[in-house]
Parts: C-alpha cells; structure tokens; sequence
C-alpha cells in the first residue's frame, strides 16, 4: 500500500480539484480522506493506492500543480502512524455466538458502541490490515452493515509537514 | 475608491495592462458590460464583440501566441460560458496564456438550476490552470492579480474567473491588488540544476549522433536564439514538433522540419537513428514519437521541461532538467564551450545531409490529382508573403499540408491547435493574432470543413476591421478522416463527404469580406499578393482533389521508420 499525504489549503471545490484530477488522469486510488489539521484553514487529504513507484510519482506530481495544495509527500509506511476505523454491525442472537464475538473485541482491541438485543455495534481502530482481518472474522457471525473510514497517515518523528508552506516536498522534485 | 464590483473587475483588468477583450454580453454579465460602457467612450479598453463565444476564446488564445502576454476572453452564465470551453480547452493543451471571465447567475440562485446557469468552475476544472469563483466583490481585485499571474507564469494556460450577477453590483473598496499568494503555487525561477546540467553535458560529450528536438515550450519562453547557438555548438540537427515549428528558422542548415506521424523523412529518420535525444520544451506526445515503447529505444535523452510532471510522464528519460527551456538551453551551451567541445565534420553531418537529399525530390515533386497540389499553394504562399507574416491553420490535412510544406522563419509566426486539434481554430484564432499584431499580414491556412466551423466570425472581421486572409484548401470533404479511411478502411468513405459546400466567394461577399476563387498557381499567387496589404478580410478559395493525401505519414501505433511515402 502507498499513502499519499497532501496538505491542502481549505477553499470550496479543493475536493473536487484533486478527486478531478485522480479520476481525468487515470489513476486508482483505495481510499481518500479529508479532515482538518491543527492549523485553520488547512486540511489534510491521505490517499491511498496500489501502484508501481513511477505511478505514484507522476500522481504526486500532479497533484502539486494544483495551486491549493500546499505540500504534498508520500509517506513510507514503515515510518509512519497509519489508521483506519470502521463501524461494523453484528448480529448477536445467539448468547453463545454473542460471547465469541466478545472475544474477539478483546483480542483486537476494539469496543462496542451499542447493543441491541439481536445485534452489537463495533468500532475497530487500527491499521487496514488489522482492520479487514477483524471484518474477516465477524463475517462469520453475519454482517449486517458496516462503514470504514479511508486511512489517515502521519509521519513518524517530531517534523509537522503541515507546518511549511514550501509547495511540494522532496520526493515530488525531479530526480536530478 | 468605492465601485461597483464590475467597476472593480473593469480596474483590475486596467491594472493587469489589458488592451482588448473578445467576448459577447449576455443576461450574467450586463453590469460589467455597463462598466465596459464608460471604457469605450474614453478609448480604453477596446471590447472585440465576437459572433460565438468559442471564436471569442480563440481570438484570445490567438492574441496570446502572436503576443506573448495573456489574451482575456468574456462570456455569459450557461451556454455563453459552456460555449468557451472548447477554445479553453484548445489553450490549456497548448500552454496559452488566456484568462476566460465568465457571469454567473446571482448567488442566492446558484445550485437551484436557475435560467441560464452551469457549473462552469466544475466544467472549467479539468481543461484550465484554475477555475476561481468568486464569492464577494472584495475578492475581485485579489483574484484577478492571481489568475493573470497563474495563466502567465511557469508552464502557462488558461484560467478562468467566474462572477455571480451580484457581485457586479455589490459596492467594494478598490484598491489595486500588490503580490498574491496562491496555496503552494510558487513562481519558478527555471534555473537549471548544475548537477543536471553537468550529466546533461556529459551525455552531449560521448555522443556521436545527437539530435535536438524543440517543442513550444522553446517558443513560449523565447528561446530561439538560444536553440540555434546551442545547435551550431554541438553541432547538432533541430527537428521540432508540430508547436515547436518556428522556434529555428526552417531555413536553417540544422533545420530538418517537424518530426511525428506527417513528419518529414529526415526529421523521423534522424530520431530512428540518433544516440542522443536532447528534448526541449515537448511532451513526448503520441503523434510525435509514434509507437511510444520504441521512440528513443536506442538513444540516451536529455529531457528540459519547466513542468515536473511532464518528466517521466510518457517516456522514461535519462536526463531531465526542470527548467525555463531558454535558461537551460543557454546553460548547456555555456557549460559545453567551458569544456571545450569541438565541432568536427563527422559521419553524422554527412548522414543527415545524405538524408536531407534522399527526400529532397519528394518535397519538390509537384504531381497534383487535377487541381492545384497542397504541396506548391503552401510554397507559394510561402514566397508570395513577408518573412514576418504570421500564419495560423485549421486542423486536419489543412494544417499537416503546412506543417510540412510551409516553411516558418520567426518563432511565434506558426499558430495552430497542435494539442487538443480542434477545427474552427485557425480563422478566429487569426483575428487574433490581428488584433495583437496589427502591422504584420495573417494568413489562415484552412480547411473547407474546418473553416465553416467558425466561419460566422467573419461578422466580427468585418464590423471590427480586422483584415486577415483566409486560404480555403477547398476539397468538398473531411479529409484527413477521409485519408485514413482510405488507408485504413478500404476506401469505405463513411460520412466525410460534404456533398456540396457553400461558395466561399459568395460567403465571404455575403458578410462584406472579399472572396477570390483561383484558378491556377498565376492566380493565387496575385490573389496572395493583392490580399497582403488589404483593408477587408479576405477568403481565397483554393481548389484540391479530394484524392490528395498528407504524406509522408506513420500509420499510428508504428515506429517513426515505418513511413507511409505513397497512398
């Protein structure tokens, strides 16, 4: 999996603009998601895809040209912070199967957020792989509906990538 | 200053030294004509009313080529503004500077499918730099300064402005925007790397066989002074692209004309054949190098773009260089006489000059199918204009019949759709050019089919006083898709007759303009010469078989060797 972090300055259709280029460019993404950063007006937008390196550089790359993109890098996986939630709905009729399925929360270290008497909501927080492992295993107790997040990504270490106001980092410059 | 938000628009455009605006009014923007009203009356800012707004949008795309500084074009909410996209589309594939402003329906509408609205900004995404709307009239003075300096700085294109009806109105401080910033976009200086230009040097260096290939990036930063010192310092042949044309002079003993799929002989057999591809200003685009996985395969490149992205994009290179092609080139050059590279006759030169013979006779052949040959009307306007005339083309057999028969001496005197080819260019885009240059003669190599895509601006022409010279190559079909449908389809000639087309001297009377039909050489060469000086648009309608072809041609998908020489 590759994760691309762009910081982004918060104006209306900056969305659009980037999600415009992904889809005119040919490009395949996994996930997208926006949120805020710590400073206002400017947003972080994590994307992730598969992809061979050249493919992923040329979409760094173009997405630095956008002009409301302050910074953008492709983090390492290895070096940094990555997570994804999901809200998964189980159904729990069965005490027995109930309580495996509690089991289960302990093991993966994720909770309940509500309970009915046919059914348990389930957050799970965690890296994607640990994620759809955990989604995998409550499959067999009868999904009824399920949402996830896409990944959201911080590099490891004490630097604020949202911090400069450079235009692009490192790894989109030319490899010269 | 206390104004009106179209006032405000009006001053900001003043600001930004603006001349002329091609557009057409509309429900959306009748208050920044109303402002417009004031401007005529005291001889600023000179309004062209164009006759559709695609014309409006070539015309500034034109006006920007010819001039080198950003052409503003203007259109109403809805279809006015829908109506541009082609013409931005045209200017965002061929990195041309134009700011498009377009109305909006009011604010409070917006998003509720009111009379004549379109998501332009949403429309405009994709094909411009970027699209603004602005959402209060304080805005306005900060937006233009951005989007002028946006369309007109590192690669170059579009950008369009959008204004909702009642910002117009709405009452704002004017007070001249001083720099703006825009999210991350930083203004390049285009200095080389040294590094890059040290490997770059290198590679010239253990070279035997370079070959230099310009595209329009070398003509939009005004570097042709510095690709022909760089050529005669290698020394190295100069094939450019179909945008690259004008960038050395044709006649140039480097000059090998343009390479791509209606390349010249030489310029695609020099490419086969180099050990070193110094690409300056080009993008590597698939009608350029023909089958893409084989151009190069055999050569190092050097790759000089001001774009980042476009490095690696199509092609793998071994050197790129992110720079200002002028700045580069000249850095290369300096760097190479630092070193001491010593120009020798070699194998090479004599190869390229043996390849320059072998075709020779082709290009000077002259068999024509019953009427006048492509080939000789484009040598003889070619020798019947001033050095310094300005030429643009339609798209399609009309302009590869240019491209490769009609030598161009200036850079920025070559002004076709070479990205996008989009017919109905060429006739608006040189009202233009005209309007930008108003001492130089403009002629509009045209296609009969293309030419009545836009045709109805010779309204504009005519009311504006705008004399250019429009040569109908008049064949009665779609030829280019008639020529392929003969190569490749077995002369099965589905829907590319036009059966009858109108009578272009009538047509060109009809609007006030003045129409010739020639005859034979004699006559189209006093037509051309009578048309240099005139003070009305003119149309000369210039008879061709439907039967001739654009040759030499790679049949798409083959390798720049696997040349088509008769068909």
């Amino acid at each position: 999996m590759r994760i691309i972090s762009a910081i982004v300055e918060d104006r209306p259709g900056v969305l659009f603009k980037v999600t415009s280029l992904i889809r005119r460019r040919g490009f395949n993404i996994e996930t997208i998601t926006v949120g805020g950063t710590e400073k206002e007006r400017v947003s972080r937008i994590t994307i992730t895809m598969r992809g061979n390196p050249a493919v992923v550089e040329q979409l760094v790359k173009q997405l630095s040209k956008i002009p409301d993109v302050l910074k953008i890098s492709e983090l390492e996986p290895e070096e940094s912070a990555f997570r994804e939630l999901a809200l998964i709905k189980v159904s729990a009729t069965d005490p027995s199967k109930r309580s495996d399925i509690l089991n289960y929360i302990s093991i993966f270290r994720a909770r309940v957020i509500d309970a009915s008497k046919d059914s348990l909501v389930i957050e799970i927080v965690g890296q994607p792989r640990k994620v759809q492992a955990f989604l995998d295993l409550m499959k067999g107790f009868g999904v009824i509906e399920m949402a996830k997040t896409g990944t959201v990504a911080l590099a490891r270490g004490a630097r604020s990538s949202s911090s400069s106001t450079s235009s692009s980092s490192s790894s989109s410059s030319p490899p010269d | 200053m206390r104004v009106s938000g179209a006032k405000a628009l009006v001053e900001a455009l003043k600001d930004e030294k603006v001349e002329v605006i091609f557009g057409i009014p509309g429900g959306s923007t009748i208050p920044f004509y109303d402002a417009l009203y004031e401007c005529a009356e005291k001889g600023e800012l000179r309004h062209i009313l164009a006759r559709h707004e695609q014309c409006a949008a070539h015309m500034a795309d034109g006006y920007a080529r010819a001039k080198g500084i950003p052409g503003v074009c203007t259109a109403t909410s809805g279809p006015g503004a829908t109506n541009l996209v082609t013409g931005i589309a045209v200017a965002h594939m061929d990195s041309s500077p134009v700011v498009a402003i377009t109305g909006q329906v009011p604010r409070s509408m917006i998003g509720k499918d009111a009379f004549q609205e379109a998501d332009i900004v949403g429309i405009a995404t994709p094909i411009t730099k970027y699209a603004f709307q602005i959402s209060k009239a304080s805005e306005i003075p900060d937006t233009m300064k951005a989007a002028f300096m946006l369309a007109n700085t590192n690669r170059k294109g579009p950008v369009l402005v959008d204004i909702p009806k009642d910002v117009f109105y709405e009452e704002v401080d004017y007070m001249e925007a001083e720099r703006v910033r825009i999210g991350g976009y930083v203004i390049k200086s285009g200095d080389p790397h040294p590094y890059s230009i040290k490997r770059a040097v290198g590679l010239v260096l253990e070279s035997e066989r370079p070959l230099i290939i310009a595209g329009g990036g070398v003509i939009a930063s005004n570097a042709s002074a510095e690709l022909a010192r760089l050529a005669e310092i290698i020394p190295a042949p100069v094939a450019t692209t179909l945008m690259g044309k004008g960038s050395i002079p044709e006649v140039h003993p480097l000059s090998l004309g343009m390479i791509g799929m209606h390349g010249k002989g030489e310029a695609n057999m020099a490419a086969e054949e180099a050990d070193l591809l110094i690409a300056v200003g080009m993008r590597f685009n698939d009608r350029t190098v023909g089958r893409m996985e084989k151009f190069g395969e055999n050569a190092k490149i050097i790759h000089i773009d001001i774009d980042p992205a476009e490095i690696g994009k199509n092609l793998g290179v071994d050197v790129p260089i992110v720079a200002d092609a002028r700045k580069a080139l000249a850095a290369l050059a300096d760097r190479l006489i630092e070193v001491g590279i010593r120009k020798k006759e070699n194998e090479w030169s004599r190869r390229i000059a043996e390849l320059k013979e072998k075709y020779r006779e082709f290009y000077n052949s002259e068999e024509s199918r019953g009427s006048l040959s492509p080939k000789r009307v484009m040598k003889t306007l070619r020798s019947a204009i001033p050095e310094r005339s300005i030429v643009t083309t339609g798209v399609g057999q009309n302009q590869m019949w240019a491209a490769l028969h009609f030598q161009v001496l200036q850079p920025r005197t070559f002004i076709t759709s070479g990205g996008l080819g989009a017919m109905g260019f060429g006739f608006p885009a040189s009202l233009g050019v005209k309007v930008a240059c108003p001492d130089r003669p403009v002629f509009n190599i045209d296609g009969d089919g293309s030419f009545l895509m836009t045709e109805q601006d010779l309204a504009t022409a005519v009311v504006e006083n705008i004399p250019t010279v429009t040569i109908v190559m008049d064949n009665r079909v779609l030829g280019m898709v008639r020529q392929w449908q003969c190569m490749f389809c077995e002369k099965r000639y589905s829907e590319t007759d036009l059966g009858k087309v109108p009578d272009f001297v009538k047509l060109a009377e009809a609007y006030g303009a003045e129409g010739i039909r020639v005859e034979d050489y004699g006559g189209l060469e006093s037509a051309i010469r009578r048309s240099v000086d005139a003070e009305v648009p003119v149309v000369i309608d210039v008879p061709v078989s439907p039967d001739e072809k654009v040759l030499p041609m790679v049949p798409p998908g083959k390798t720049l060797r696997e040349v088509v020489w008769f068909g």
